[in-house]
């Protein structure tokens, strides 16, 4: 099916044609159109973009191709979606548009995990698309599937072929998922956010493999993403989504030289850079806001007939650092790095040992109800506003619950406690009737930072506070937070994954794995002159919003992916630091 | 500074779901409305009894026999025939819907706060409280519920509260399964740990937090669970473990007539269709009432 020609860049062969398409969704205000007249070509071996933050409807674009819309929420209203030939898919009905799938056009999505069916191995995950689309016969198809593994890099494949989804790491499954969608060798292939739920360093790897593939078999990319770095890394031409309707369309380097309309100007001047961020005013290091020393958190695992504990998973392990008032440190690594671990010990969420002080007062060994008063002075905003507001409480109620919990205020002084936190975080205090779903994502961020307000913390611990926004709408918030900071002189304890946002608010910057810091210091020391390994990569792996910016493929990682778990009795070796230059800490390279 | 994301308007105030708002879906829908009928209906006859039953119910009337002494089919004197002493069956299924609304109401009320306390503490609290209570309620669920309802009903002496403890006994499993289940997903949910970190008490986190997400479900499983109440009291009165004689219960009137059933199926027939739609409207209106108040679901009917 594929033909192999060099077709090259000179002569553009559309494969998909989109014209006038509309798509209308079913509301209980009736229908509502989230995609207008969206028109657009798709080249024999390109990568086109749609960007556009949520709500602009580049997803259901993706799902209108693919015939794939949420019956009977969602349906195409107007145009025509054709293949190169002539084959029309809107309005195609369910068993011509099955043929179409996989065999020509296919899809991976964000989340990997819960796109594998978790009870079937990926061997017959594989091949059951091979079987249903009749691409081998039944005795080809292990051999076929093993292929297809290699295809995609995994290592161990023939390991792999007997394994489930919740054995591989997110990055194998989003590439088994990508042998999936090639297994037929499909003419298109279309990415919806697919690096999205990985983290950095595994999503360079994964939008190298697209590259590599797309090379190799002259696949057509339609790349659905949010995020500009993966559009200029990625993208031969982009198409910028607002509200369902096509704002700019233009070659990669055109929009980011030199973008036409206004909204992709402000879209591109959003996004966080490295090394751009202005510098920040240095803070008075006399006192310690907060002030952590050998921080610990195991979690048992069970095991074995009796279910006894047969191992530890050291989340964190001696963890020491300090934040004064009015600084912030940021948290970085991978997922699983014991990151959030450490901001949910600040707030004695989870089980820890060591010492935690809080404004000079001790929080370990506390009985629950000696700890109450401390707790006022931490307080968390966490990832996602969407998921830490109650949906059945109106939000007024639920800022005013911690001065209502510590018996601060009531009555009218309570009610003016909350107007005030309203305007103090930039929302209308009419606004305090509503409910959570009534408000946008950033709105609802806001709500959980006026909340966090309320007890008049010393400190705040950000746990990915911004991720889950759109980047216009993290630059407002993140201001937010800088406001706050400069005029309540809070301490943050910012953790987060994305590098640019950190070189945007960290005052110092400490770098985990495997629930040890690899590296601290300021953050011109760390992110500008990284001398760790791991940090070096973590940077490496950044994609740079600018496509004339070539990016050096991710440095490898230094000897196997350690575990933090460990049997019973067995410490973790603890890293040995050096201060390199001052206040420049590094973990001894041999650790 | 720019604020503009906080000054987009957001998506009109949603119309508010108080009580007469849900009245008024229910009567919307078919379904739900013929269950609501039926049961108005049927507490109307139970809360009127003594002024709408055309007999006195333990009356055994002479002329409600034929001369072989066999009861009367329906006609137009005893609308729904009469029973083997005489008796008008109308009127005693009348009186009877009394003893089985209080049977649904009472032994489903106890059946879901017991069930609700063990699920939600099991659900919250998890360890070995959790493991200890839940471990408990499978011994209640693997238990036949029939036989445990007959011995319990057989130790104690029969009457219309034991009955209804006997099935409330037997019908709280369900209830605190499902509840458990639905408070373990939201125990870990983010909010929940929002409110620890503020500092909420326990109890403020249940009461707050925690019941009213689970409001919904415990309305819908305490509708669908009267009918399984009013059906394992016919049962046991069936079976001669139930209400006892002379008060009559659509169980104990089926009970007393059934070596009848072949001379007089009326007998037989009539509380049967009574218990059955009883069941069927209790059933329609709870499955009604989780589409509505599911707000998952919302815009979606």
């Amino acid at each position: 099916m594929t033909a192999e020609e060099n077709s090259g860049r000179a002569a553009p062969r559309p494969v998909l044609t989109v014209s006038g398409l509309s798509v209308q969704v079913a509301t209980p205000e009736g229908a509502k159109t989230v995609v207008e007249d969206l028109s657009f070509t798709l080249n024999h071996g390109e990568t086109l973009c749609l960007a556009g933050e949520s709500g602009s409807g580049k997803s259901m674009t993706a799902l209108a191709i693919m015939g794939l819309l949420p019956y009977p929420m969602a349906r195409i209203s107007a145009g025509s979606i054709r293949l190169a030939d002539g084959t029309e898919l809107a309005g195609a009905s369910e068993r011509a548009l099955r043929k179409v799938r996989a065999m020509r056009i296919s899809m991976i999505f964000q989340e990997p995990m819960t796109s594998l069916n978790p009870v079937m191995t990926i061997g017959r995950q594989l091949s059951e698309v091979l079987l249903e689309h009749k691409v081998c016969t039944r005795a080809e198809a292990p051999g076929r599937a093993l292929e297809l593994l290699r295809d995609v890099q995994i290592t161990e494949a023939e390991k792999r072929l007997g394994q489930y989804p919740h054995e591989l790491s997110g990055g194998m499954r989003q590439r088994v998922m990508i042998a999936i969608a090639l297994a037929c060798s499909p003419e298109i292939l279309i990415a919806d956010e697919p690096t999205t739920a990985l983290d950095v360093t595994v999503q360079a790897e994964v939008l190298e493999l697209i590259r590599a593939l797309q090379r190799e078999h002259g696949t057509t990319v339609l790349m659905i993403t949010h995020d500009m770095g993966v559009v200029a890394e990625m993208a031969d031409r982009v198409i910028v989504l607002r509200n369902g309707r096509q704002e700019e369309a233009a070659p990669v380097r055109t929009l980011f030289a030199a973008p036409e309309t206004p909204y992709a100007r402000e879209l591109l001047d959003a996004v966080p850079r490295i090394g751009e961020a202005p510098a920040r005013p240095a803070p008075d290091r006399v006192r310690h806001t907060v002030d952590v020393e050998d921080l610990s958190v195991r979690f048992p695992m069970r095991g074995g007939i009796l279910n006894r504990v047969t191992a530890q998973l050291h989340a964190v392990e001696g963890v020491d650092f300090r934040i004064a008032p009015g600084e912030t440190l940021a948290l970085v690594g991978e997922s699983g790095c014991g990151k959030s671990t450490i901001g949910k010990a600040l707030l004695s969420l989870v089980p820890w040992q060591g010492s935690i002080r809080i404004d000079g007062q001790q929080m370990a060994g506390l009985s629950p109800r000696a700890l109450k008063p401390i707790r006022r002075n931490v307080q968390m905003v966490f990832q996602d506003p969407g998921a830490s507001l109650d949906a059945r409480m109106t939000v007024g109620k639920q800022v005013a619950e911690p001065l209502v919990v510590h018996g601060l205020a009531s009555g009218s002084e309570l009610q003016d406690r909350v107007e005030w936190l309203f305007r103090r975080v930039g929302l209308p205090p009419d606004h305090m009737d509503r409910f959570p779903h009534e408000f946008s994502g950033g709105q609802r961020q806001r709500i959980c930072i006026a909340r966090a307000l309320a007890l008049r913390p010393k400190a705040i611990v950000a746990d990915e506070s911004v991720s889950a926004l759109d980047v216009s709408v993290q630059a407002r918030v993140l201001d937010l937070l800088r406001e706050l900071q400069e005029e309540e002189g809070l301490a943050y304890l910012f953790i987060s994954h994305d590098m640019a946002v950190i070189d945007q608010v960290a005052d110092r910057v400490a770098v985990m794995n495997l629930g040890q810091i690899v590296e601290t210091g300021s953050r011109d020391q760390v992110l500008r002159d990284p001398q760790h390994s791991y940090t070096r990569r973590l940077l490496s792996a950044v994609p740079i919003p600018d496509p004339t910016h070539l990016r050096p493929p991710v440095l490898p990682r230094e000897g196997p992916v350690g575990s933090p778990v460990r049997p019973l009795g067995e410490d973790v070796t603890r890293f040995a630091m050096q201060e390199i230059a001052p206040g420049h800490w590094v973990a001894d390279r041999a650790a | 500074m720019v604020m503009s994301d906080a000054t987009i308007a957001p998506p009109p105030v949603a119309r508010k779901r108080n009580a007469a708002w849900v009245l008024r879906e229910l009567l919307r829908r078919p379904r739900s409305a013929f269950g609501l009928t039926v049961i108005v209906l049927m507490v109307g006859a139970a809360v009127l009894a003594p002024w709408i039953m055309p007999y006195d119910p333990n009356d055994q009337m002479f002329d409600g026999l034929s001369l072989e002494g066999a009861p009367l089919p329906p006609s137009a004197k005893f609308w729904l025939g009469t029973d083997l002493l005489g008796r008008d069956l109308f009127s005693r299924l009348i009186l009877g819907t009394q003893t089985s609304l209080i049977i649904g109401v009472l032994a489903n009320g106890i059946a879901v706060v017991l069930g609700a306390t063990v699920g939600i503490t099991a659900g919250y609290f998890g360890g070995w409280i959790g493991g200890v209570l839940m471990r408990f309620t499978d011994l209640m669920m693997a238990f036949p519920a029939l036989l445990l309802a007959i011995v319990l009903a057989a130790i104690f002496k029969p009457s219309l509260l034991i009955v209804a403890l006997v099935i409330a006994m037997v019908n709280w499993v369900q209830m605190a399964r499902v509840l458990y289940t639905e408070t373990r997903s939201l125990a870990q949910r983010e909010f929940i740990d929002v409110q620890r970190a503020i500092g909420s008490s326990t109890w403020r986190i249940l009461g707050r937090h925690i019941f009213p997400h689970l409001v919904y479900s415990i309305i819908v499983f305490g509708t669908l669970g009267i009918s399984t109440t009013v059906l394992l009291e016919a049962t046991l009165s069936y079976l001669g473990v139930g209400v006892q004689p002379p008060t009559p219960s659509w169980g104990n009137i089926i009970f007393e007539n059934q070596t009848y059933f072949a001379n007089a199926p009326w007998l037989v027939f009539f509380p049967g269709l009574a218990i059955v739609l009883l069941a069927l409207s209790f059933n329609l209106l709870g499955d009604v009432l989780r589409d509505t108040l599911d707000p998952k679901l919302k815009g979606r009917h």
